[in-house]
């Protein structure tokens, strides 16, 4: 049963460790602030609760599983504010996206192709 | 009554995250909850709105499918991250919020953020400005999806008609 919770364990963490790392070379490649808040996106969700889950299975049922839930939690509120804060703060500064904005006849469309 | 259930909760916050059970620990933690309750009292900082927006029960299970969404999500763009060439056709497009309250919108706008490959850039009243990493993204926002599924933690259908409690 301990093994079975390691190696659960272990696989979360080696998966968030790699999700960070795939989220900071993204950051680096990735060409302008909006392109590079989805590859730091990748970092403060998938990376964290996978690291955070893991360390949680290592603990077990204790005080510092409820602490790690608590971070958790803090995360799931704070960065999404944090990212829409930077984001708006880049807009706001006069930096536009290295994109297209699209017209309402192409959401239109993209709208009607996702629907089933 | 709703500071006697305020001063419950910050006391139940307490004693778990300090771990000790000394009377003078526990004396401090009383005191401290009462002077936060004090506080938040005169400065009327308690946002009711909000609070019962928390304690829906259908919001848990919102946030388990969102749970799954970010994963997904997650391996997608990891992989658009790492793999050689460019894999990436970022797009802004303005995508509609039909929830009724504020509090509503607020939690869609953290949503579509809180999934990688789409970031909410502004917002209005019911509408989203959003930064999408690819086509697919967008589409998945504007198929309505997690709009819909909101709405329905708000008790109401996308159309704005009653649903349930």
């Amino acid at each position: 049963m301990t093994l079975a919770v390691d190696i659960a364990s272990w696989l979360c963490l080696v998966a968030g460790a790699l999700l960070c790392l795939a989220g900071g070379i993204g950051m680096i490649r990735f060409p302008d602030v909006y392109a590079r808040s989805h590859a730091a996106g990748v970092i403060d969700t998938g990376g964290a609760y996978l690291i955070l889950l893991g360390l949680a299975l290592q603990a077990g049922f204790s005080l510092i599983t409820v602490k790690l839930v608590l971070i958790g939690l803090l995360l799931f509120f704070t960065c999404p504010t944090a990212t829409h804060a930077l984001v708006k703060a880049a807009l706001a500064g006069g930096l536009e996206p290295l994109c297209r904005e699209l017209g309402a006849d192409e959401t239109a469309d993209l709208a009607d192709e996702a629907a089933p | 009554m709703r500071l006697v259930g305020l001063y419950l909760a910050l006391f139940a916050f307490w004693l778990l995250m300090s771990g000790h059970y000394e009377p003078l620990i526990v004396g401090f933690g009383v005191v401290s909850c009462a002077a936060t309750v004090y506080i938040a009292r005169r400065k009327d900082f308690v946002d009711y709105a909000t609070l019962s927006w928390y304690i829906k029960p259908t919001l848990p299970l919102y946030w388990l499918w969102l749970l799954g969404q970010i994963l997904k999500a997650n391996f997608d763009v990891a992989t658009r991250c790492v793999l050689p060439g460019s894999r990436i056709d970022p797009c802004v497009f303005r995508a509609p919020a039909n929830q009724d309250t504020g509090v509503g919108v607020a939690t869609y706008a953290n949503s579509i953020t809180l999934t990688p490959g789409t970031v909410s850039m502004q917002t209005w009243d019911h509408e989203i400005r959003v930064h999408a990493l690819t086509r697919d993204g967008a589409r998945d926002v504007l198929g309505g999806e997690m709009d819909g599924r909101i709405c329905r933690v708000e008790g109401r259908t996308k159309d704005g008609t009653e649903d349930g409690p």
